[in-house]
């Protein structure tokens, strides 16, 4: 099975991620959202960041993640490569992410994501976990 | 029977969803759209007006323009005015670039004056206005200064030497909103924002060097500055990370306080609250401060632009005579006064990929321009003719004083890169004399002309229905894309 696969949506892009459980469809997503803005596989999982977050909701929580890695890709100006999510049931979700700071002579320079948008955000659990987003480009 | 089916022409290029469509409209919705484009208007972009014509508060008109297309609860190319006193506000009727806008500067330069120096001019621009993803702006803030960019917008750049004290004067809303409260923007968008200060972005944002090739209405464009053969420069840019944050952080606000006031919505992405509510309150002076942040990258970017030809072409930019003609804002939320049903009403304007297009007289326009209207810019695409344009009356009296934004895109992003080659087009622009600078071919793809609608179209439509008038047409010279 494909770990994502992306979809069009107008004016910007969507990705559907795949996953036995919540956490390799978060790792999944995550790797969907960095193969947009480069090419993952030269960039060297060789700094990590932890962090944690909760939310009311798996969509909510779906976006918050996404959102906290646009975050960090922007502000310690970073690309990542590597994610490792753990879910609880309370909603409560920790990351550990690997990766390097950017170098666009040796990372590849595709396309800025500006946003992440809760259009047709889908957290779906039966038989393995599906998620789709949007983001705004 | 289709939605389309329901709508009635009112004259040409202009036609009405009747408030009676459904029951939960409050308003009727209004489309200006090119006849010939009717049949290809999405359906869920008449569904997003009709869904603005549903939120408390609405007022006259849910209004589409020349260059609509589907967006993200609100479409994009759209207005919609709230009543002060039971209406509502959103940050999707905004959208995450907040204060995206575009900048015109005038010279006293001809095609002669540059012709052995747009290689030089448009490689030196690239280098000197960083652009593309993860590009950081080449200042950096002191500590907490990021508050001042903030709250105060392009006043803050002019006071810390980026520009002149007479540039403020031809801005919207001189630059600075004065709502802003910096302290209520998070801490996140401010750490998004500081590295990027002073930066272009990526997609459809450019800087171009453009000739006034035409010019439709001599009278104003003398008073907006322009003539024949004059280059002048464009900027398109908004308010970054920056601007990004703050309508996630309020989407999330919303996306709570639309159920606590217990407002219908039939999209999540309508969240929005009361006006009167402390999350509308905090969303309209972070979305200011957003607003600032974007009018002092502009201001910055303006700098760097004069240096350059300052630089390659031996003289001052005093003596260039590289003045703002005009600084316009297309996605924002405004309190305006205006006319509903003959009484004069302050307003809460929202503006998604729309242009204010206000008319002669009114006082928000700089006092040079107040006789003929503010100047309207829209930018075309990558290799494409902007156009200046002036606000007008019935912009006045039907849009709430709006016009189209631009071309507004057709083909999705991953079509346009399958269906066109960065080096083919690169070449076309060239045979046409079109120099292009680009951080990456990804972008040459994606913004290949032929995947936006043809905004000489969409020119065409605002000018034949009034809702602003055609002045000039530039054509580029030397584009550079993030």
């Amino acid at each position: 099975m494909k770990s994502y696969e992306y979809f069009e949506a107008t004016a910007d892009i969507g990705f559907k991620a795949y996953g036995k459980d919540l956490n390799e469809a978060f790792e999944n997503a995550s790797m969907a959202m960095f193969n947009i803005i480069t090419d993952t596989c030269d960039v060297e999982p060789k700094t990590e960041i932890s962090f944690e977050i909760a939310s009311e909701d798996y969509v909510s929580l779906l976006y918050d993640y996404l959102e906290e890695l646009l975050f960090h890709h922007e502000v310690d100006f970073m690309l990542f490569s590597e994610f490792n999510v753990k879910i609880d049931e309370n909603l409560n979700l920790k990351a550990t992410i690997k990766g390097e700071g950017i170098n666009w002579d040796k990372h590849e320079r595709k396309t800025e994501i500006k946003a992440i948008t809760f259009h047709k955000m889908e957290v779906v659990q039966t038989d393995g976990v599906k998620l789709r987003a949007i983001v705004d480009l | 029977m289709t939605i389309k089916d329901e709508i009635k022409k009112v004259r040409d290029n202009v036609y009405e969803i009747p408030g009676t469509y459904n029951k939960k409209m409050r308003a009727s919705g209004r489309f200006y759209i090119a006849d010939e484009y009717f049949d290809d208007l999405e359906e869920g972009a008449i569904e997003q007006i009709i869904n603005i014509a549903c939120l408390p508060g609405v007022q006259r008109y849910s209004i589409g323009l020349p260059d609509i297309h589907f967006g993200y609860g609100f479409p994009i190319g759209g207005v919609a005015a709230f009543s002060m006193r039971n209406g509502i506000v959103s940050p999707g009727g905004v959208g995450f670039d907040i204060n995206c806008g575009v900048r015109l500067i005038k010279s006293n330069l001809t095609m002669d004056d540059i012709e052995g120096h747009i290689d030089e001019l448009s490689e030196k621009l690239f280098k000197n206005i960083p652009s593309g993803v993860g590009s950081k702006g080449k200042i950096r803030l002191e500590e907490g200064e990021i508050d001042n960019v903030l709250d105060n917008g392009a006043e803050w750049a002019v006071e810390n030497g980026y520009g002149w004290p007479e540039d403020l004067e031809v801005l919207e809303e001189n630059g600075k909103m004065v709502d802003a409260d910096s302290s209520i923007v998070s801490d996140k968008a401010k750490k998004r924002g500081i590295p990027q200060l002073g930066s272009l972005g990526s997609g459809n944002h450019f800087l171009e060097i453009q000739e006034v090739e035409e010019i439709f209405n001599e009278e104003v464009a003398e008073v907006f500055g322009l003539k024949k053969g004059m280059i002048v420069v464009m900027v398109h840019s908004g308010s970054r990370g920056c601007g990004h944050q703050v309508c996630s952080d309020y989407l999330r606000i919303m996306d709570k306080a639309y159920k606590k006031y217990k407002i219908q919505l039939d999209d999540r992405q309508l969240a929005c609250a009361p006006l009167d509510s402390k999350e509308a309150q905090n969303y309209i002076q972070a979305m200011a401060a957003a607003a600032n942040y974007a009018w002092a990258n502009r201001q910055m970017m303006t700098h760097w632009i004069r240096e350059t030809f300052e630089d390659v072409l031996g003289k001052s930019a005093k003596d260039m005579e590289m003045d703002i003609v005009y600084d316009v804002a297309h996605n924002i939320v405004k309190m305006e006064n205006h006319k509903v049903y003959n009484r004069e009403e302050d307003l809460l304007v929202h503006r998604k990929g729309a242009t204010r297009a206000f008319g002669p007289g009114r006082e928000e326009v700089p006092e040079k321009y107040r006789a003929v209207g503010q100047p309207v810019l829209i930018p075309g695409t990558m290799g494409t003719a902007s156009y200046v344009l002036h606000g007008t009356e019935k912009a006045m009296e039907e849009t709430f004083g709006s016009t189209a934004h631009g071309a507004g895109r057709i083909l999705s992003r991953s079509k346009a890169k399958k269906d066109y080659d960065a080096d083919e087009i690169t070449k076309d622009l060239e045979s046409k004399g079109i120099k292009i600078k680009a951080t990456s071919k990804h972008v040459i793809e994606e913004e290949a002309p032929w995947a936006y609608k043809d905004v000489d179209s969409v020119v065409r439509v605002s000018d034949s229905t009034g809702i602003a008038k055609l002045v000039a047409k530039l054509k580029p010279i030397a584009v550079c894309k993030g």
